[in-house]
């Protein structure tokens, strides 16, 4: 659900149904990366209600667009999480396999 | 805020590392160097809440004459965790009937005989039932065949993912409830899948915390007796002496993972010699 203004496209508030912290946290570190916002943030209007609102100010850009892109890098930037992360697991098991063949050819 | 915000996408590929210190079958530490708190904190959040494991939901009792009521006994059951790969099940949902492909069948069917002593039942007395379930519906019309509580198509021995692995229950000696002699117990669990958020038994983790690398850093050369001092104050041992020539000791900072903050090592010295922060991007 988006509230904005008809004339101004670049300021809109954003609510999230069925979100909390976990992902109004990350999108608002992803948008403040990007150079064309002007100011974002997000709130929770009630703990009870599952509902985030994610507040948007771009310096001329539609902030649907704005949104949009600073979703796509955040699943960009989780999917390099995932892979340094099971390159680096297989890796230590790798070496860790390693280590004990090497103890047991000793004995 | 003291950290450049106009991080793009590239940079933060570039800079991420991650180290795994500890990886065993039940624990594991690592450290997430180059990232943001609010991925870290997201991470931590899905973790405890949103990955899917397999839990007792359903139970079907036949008779519990234990001292224990039925609904705890359920509560209970529900909390033992179980040796089954969620991703090899599908959600089951209320409009769904339960079938191989989203639920697991267990029975528990223990009795203590008058005369005997006290009896445990541990969670090793839970069976697998690979062919579903064994419990029978009333049905309107009594010559029909009757049905069972589950619709198993065909028996999940017989799946190729669980010929290898037999499913069961994670820890063999959890104790489930205690029997006196003559009381019995019999029942029926399903089992299904879902997420930390609904109900805490379906959360993966025992806990998942992160905290950030605490920086030590010394603003004045320590050297000689105060360098002895120093490295006494520190209850986990993160100063360490360096001999420097002619007889000399200077204090360095060892081992800054241990440090827990807790501030000895600035006690009771008037000038500030010793300046406490934590990394802004490193995460263990």
């Amino acid at each position: 659900m988006e509230h904005g203004s008809l004339t101004d496209l670049s300021s809109s508030t954003f609510s999230l149904i069925d979100e909390d912290h976990t992902l109004a946290n990350s999108v608002r570190f992803t948008l403040n990366q990007d150079p064309r916002v002007q100011f974002c943030g997000y709130s929770i209007p009630h703990p009870s209600d599952n509902k985030v609102n994610i507040r948007v100010q771009t310096t001329g850009d539609p902030a649907k667009d704005v949104l949009k892109d600073a979703l796509q890098n955040l699943m960009l930037m989780c999917k390099h999480v995932r892979t340094t992360f099971d390159d680096t697991v297989n890796d230590f098991r790798a070496t860790e396999k390693v280590e004990h063949i090497d103890i047991n050819s000793d004995r | 805020m003291g950290v450049d915000n106009s991080v793009t996408l590239e940079s933060f590929c570039k800079n991420l590392k991650i180290e795994v210190i500890e990886l065993t079958e039940d624990t594991m530490e690592f450290d997430m160097i180059g990232i943001d708190a609010s991925l870290a904190n997201a991470f931590r959040r899905i973790l405890i809440a949103e990955v899917p494991t397999m839990a007792i939901e359903n139970v079907l009792m036949v008779n519990n004459t234990s001292v224990i009521p039925d609904e705890v006994l359920a509560h209970r059951l529900g909390l033992i965790p179980l040796n089954a790969d969620p991703k090899l099940f599908e959600y089951l949902s209320e409009h769904d009937t339960p079938n191989e492909r989203n639920t697991i069948v267990f029975k528990l069917a223990v009795s203590c005989k008058k005369g005997s002593p006290r009896l445990t039942v541990k969670s090793d007395q839970l069976k697998w039932l690979p062919g579903g379930s064994e419990l029978e519906m009333e049905s309107p019309t009594p010559s029909a065949k009757p049905r069972t509580y589950t619709s198993f198509s065909r028996s999940q021995d017989s799946m190729p993912e669980f010929a290898n692995k037999p499913l069961g229950v994670k820890h063999q000696d959890i104790i489930i409830d205690k029997l006196g002699p003559g009381q019995a117990i019999e029942l029926e669990a399903h089992a299904v899948k879902g997420i930390g958020k609904v109900h805490a038994k379906w959360s993966p983790v025992a806990t998942a915390w992160y905290r950030m690398l605490p920086e030590v850093i010394l603003l004045k050369e320590i050297k000689g007796v105060d360098a002895e001092k120093l490295v006494k104050k520190c209850p986990v041992n993160v100063f360490d002496i360096e001999d420097v020539g002619k007889g000399g000791k200077k204090a360095v900072v060892a081992n800054p993972r241990a440090c827990t903050l807790c501030r000895e090592c600035i006690r009771g010295v008037n000038e500030p010699q010793v300046e406490l922060r934590r990394a802004k991007d490193h995460f263990i």
